[in-house]
């Protein structure tokens, strides 16, 4: 069937499998020659995509075991966010790291090594996971722990499911008092202020900016800057306390339609983000955790606002030094190319563990595109202004990066050459191929 | 203590594990039948995690109309409510030509779910409390080329639960009639199944949940199935037979 990432291109005719629970996810993996491990398609790109097989893990989804005094869960790999977040927030338990979607798998979640508005200062997901079971290219199934075989697991987290299967994973969650956010909104007049926000807030667990791309001159870089924390029992009004981690209901919309591919445009996008920046009140205020850390999964198949060609998403990460100076030369790119990016997030990373784990310290800034060809040629350029300044791109973004660029980015680094040796290992055959391994050449 | 238990039959399929999800997280007691119950040992911990935390699985086969009996006598407490998913869509064009298959469908789809409904249902009457769901299908409503064989049994299980229902109206029991109408599940996957038309699992089990709670009698998951049912059935034979739906 046609399958697809969450940014709809590429779509590509695929063998779609599925696999409930270990033996049958093995059964998979010595029946195919090729493969690709699939979560909920949330990746925006190829990277679980191959025609040949794409084995979705959404059948195996369920929970095994939880410790209440650490805060521990064991779960299938195929087990979704929003279902952990409904189980567990009412028992006074959120997951460690979060990205921007909730209706991503604890496999994705630790293929991607994704991170939430707290990497600063809480690291990545890959970071909480004590142990995983992994199903291998030759059948094995191996514990990956800090313990057993840590080189694989360290390889794994990161690894964008070509090391194996991820069958069931164990990490701690953090205890919390409610289910509410304090949201403190400031605003950043510029690029400069918007960074300078960042580093005094870096004592907040969680901190992001909505930078506005259409800005230029001395508003270059304008921002939406918001931090946040953990609501305490004592935070909230009185006569909320009692049911403090009770989850409010929320009827999510729907977008019912593909948009034509005009409603988006730079003048429409230039409204919007006049509206949004203004309407931005500075200030604190109480919100649920679902619209401090999921404000887009209100609107379900919010993709589709892009039309039947699909976008692309472009995430990049610079190191602290080089930030300012590659960030300003790429908004002046985007301005250049006459390009209005829609939703564009900017955010400081800590420093990073990992193989092939996207963070670094430093600056990383996500860009939506239409897929469209004058947009191709302009993210070739991003990509020479990142490996120029030492950064690298977000591969569970990726739907277009060439392998000599990947290489670039790695360059001073055996991370690539590590991975290829621990694969040609495991892997000879290379089984665990995606389309996106394919065209970066991992 | 209320006794508010929930005994799934046919717990294993898409529709089971989502039905017993939903009642884990309302906090409900389960019993979980099915055949080779030991690969639900998974399932058993997901769902004890959920909210039901005695929640146990029993070996249960629906064409075994000999089981029946001993099967509720080993449950000890009858349970406040039965769902019944067993079915067998089967393959229609194989059901046409080779008998075994066909008689295969209409006993998974009407005689081992009707049978063992009845039996519980008398238990029930006897107590003078209890639900019974029982998930049967639109295609049930009207019989046609594509899949009359599973329809015809399907059809045979809706009047036999309509029956039930007005034996037992004024006995304490209520029996709950499910059409699902499409279901996306891993039975189904790979079809090219109308989006609009198509409920998930989840959707499903809401569904039997809310139905539990109001007190409805038939009711279809998605709504427009009524109406796209009823233009079905209001079709003139004449006209009908010439159709390919």
């Amino acid at each position: 069937m046609i399958l697809a990432g969450w940014g709809r291109h590429p779509r590509v005719e695929c063998r779609l499998l599925s696999a409930r629970g270990e033996s049958e996810v093995r059964a998979a993996v010595a029946r195919e020659a090729q493969l690709i491990p699939r979560g909920n398609g949330r990746a925006y790109g190829d990277s679980a995509l191959n025609p040949a097989a794409t084995l979705s893990l959404l059948p195996s989804d369920r929970l095994i075991a939880f410790d209440a005094a650490t805060g521990r869960l064991t779960c299938e790999a195929g087990t979704l966010l929003a279902e952990i977040l409904e189980v567990f927030v009412p028992r006074g338990w959120f997951p460690p790291v979060t990205p921007g979607t909730k209706f991503v798998t604890v496999g994705g979640m630790i293929a991607a090594d994704v991170h939430g508005k707290n990497h600063h200062g809480a690291g990545s997901f890959g970071d909480y996971v004590e142990s995983l079971d992994l199903a291998l290219a030759d059948g094995r199934v191996v514990r990956c722990s800090a313990h057993e075989n840590p080189e694989l697991l360290e390889a794994t987290r990161g690894g964008m499911g070509l090391t194996g299967a991820i069958l069931r994973a164990s990490f701690k969650m953090n205890p919390i008092e409610t289910a509410t956010m304090r949201q403190e909104t400031l605003r950043a007049a510029n690029l400069d202020a918007a960074m300078a926000l960042f580093e005094e807030s870096r004592a907040w667990t969680h901190s992001v900016a909505w930078i506005d791309c259409l800005s230029r001159g001395s508003a270059l870089g304008r921002s939406i800057f918001f931090r946040g924390e953990h609501a305490r029992l004592d935070e909230l009004p009185a006569d909320e306390r009692a049911s403090a981690l009770a989850l409010k209901p929320r009827t999510p919309h729907r977008v019912p339609l593909d948009f034509p591919s005009f409603v988006l445009n730079r003048w429409s996008v230039a409204a919007f983000n006049e509206l949004f920046y203004r309407r931005s009140a500075p200030g604190t205020e109480l919100i649920d955790y679902d619209k401090f850390f999921y404000p887009l999964d209100a609107l379900l198949e919010w993709n589709r606002i892009y039309g039947r060609a699909g976008f692309v998403q472009y995430q990049c990460v610079l190191p602290k030094e080089a930030s300012r100076v590659g960030l300003g030369a790429i908004l002046e790119r985007i301005h250049a190319a006459g390009e209005g990016p829609f939703l564009s997030v900017l955010k400081l990373f800590g420093r990073q563990r990992g193989l092939l784990s996207f963070p670094m310290e430093g600056y990383t800034l996500a860009l939506d595109f239409h897929a469209r060809p004058k947009v191709f040629a302009l993210l070739d350029a991003l990509d020479e202004i990142v490996a120029d300044h030492g950064g690298r791109l977000y591969l569970a973004k990726d739907a277009r990066l060439s392998g000599a660029t990947m290489r670039r980015f790695y360059k001073g680094s055996d991370a690539l050459e590590r991975f290829a040796g621990l694969r040609a290992r495991l892997d000879p055959a290379r089984k665990f191929a995606s389309l996106q391994s394919q065209r970066l050449e991992l | 203590m209320r006794n508010d238990g929930v005994l799934i039959l046919g717990a294993a399929s898409d529709v089971g594990r989502a039905v017993a999800r939903a009642y884990a997280a309302a906090g409900r007691p389960l019993i979980l039948a099915a055949r080779d119950a030991a690969r639900l040992d998974t399932d058993l911990a997901d769902l004890k995690l959920r909210g039901s935390p005695d929640a146990r699985a029993v070996e249960f086969d629906a064409l075994d109309l000999g089981a029946i009996q001993p099967f509720l006598d080993g449950l000890g407490e009858l349970p406040a409510v039965a769902v019944c998913v067993v079915g067998l869509p089967g393959d229609q064009l194989r059901s046409q030509v080779d008998l075994g298959a066909a008689e295969l469908v209409m006993r998974s789809n009407y005689v081992g779910p009707a049978l063992i409904l009845a039996a519980l249902a008398n238990r029930m009457e006897a107590l003078g409390s209890g639900t019974i769901v029982g998930v049967s299908s639109v295609a049930g409503e009207r019989g046609r080329a594509s899949n009359y064989v599973y329809g015809s049994a399907k059809a045979g299980f809706t009047q036999f639960l309509s029956g039930l229902r007005n034996r037992l109206a004024r006995k304490g029991v209520r029996v709950i009639t499910v059409k699902p109408g499409f279901i996306d599940t891993r039975m189904t996957a790979g079809m090219k199944l109308p989006p609009l038309l198509t409920a998930q699992a989840q959707e499903v089990a809401r569904a039997i949940l809310a139905a539990e709670a109001k007190g409805r009698d038939v009711i279809y998951v998605r709504p427009i199935w009524r109406w796209i049912m009823a233009a079905i059935r209001l079709l003139p034979e004449s006209l009908f037979k010439r159709t390919k739906l």
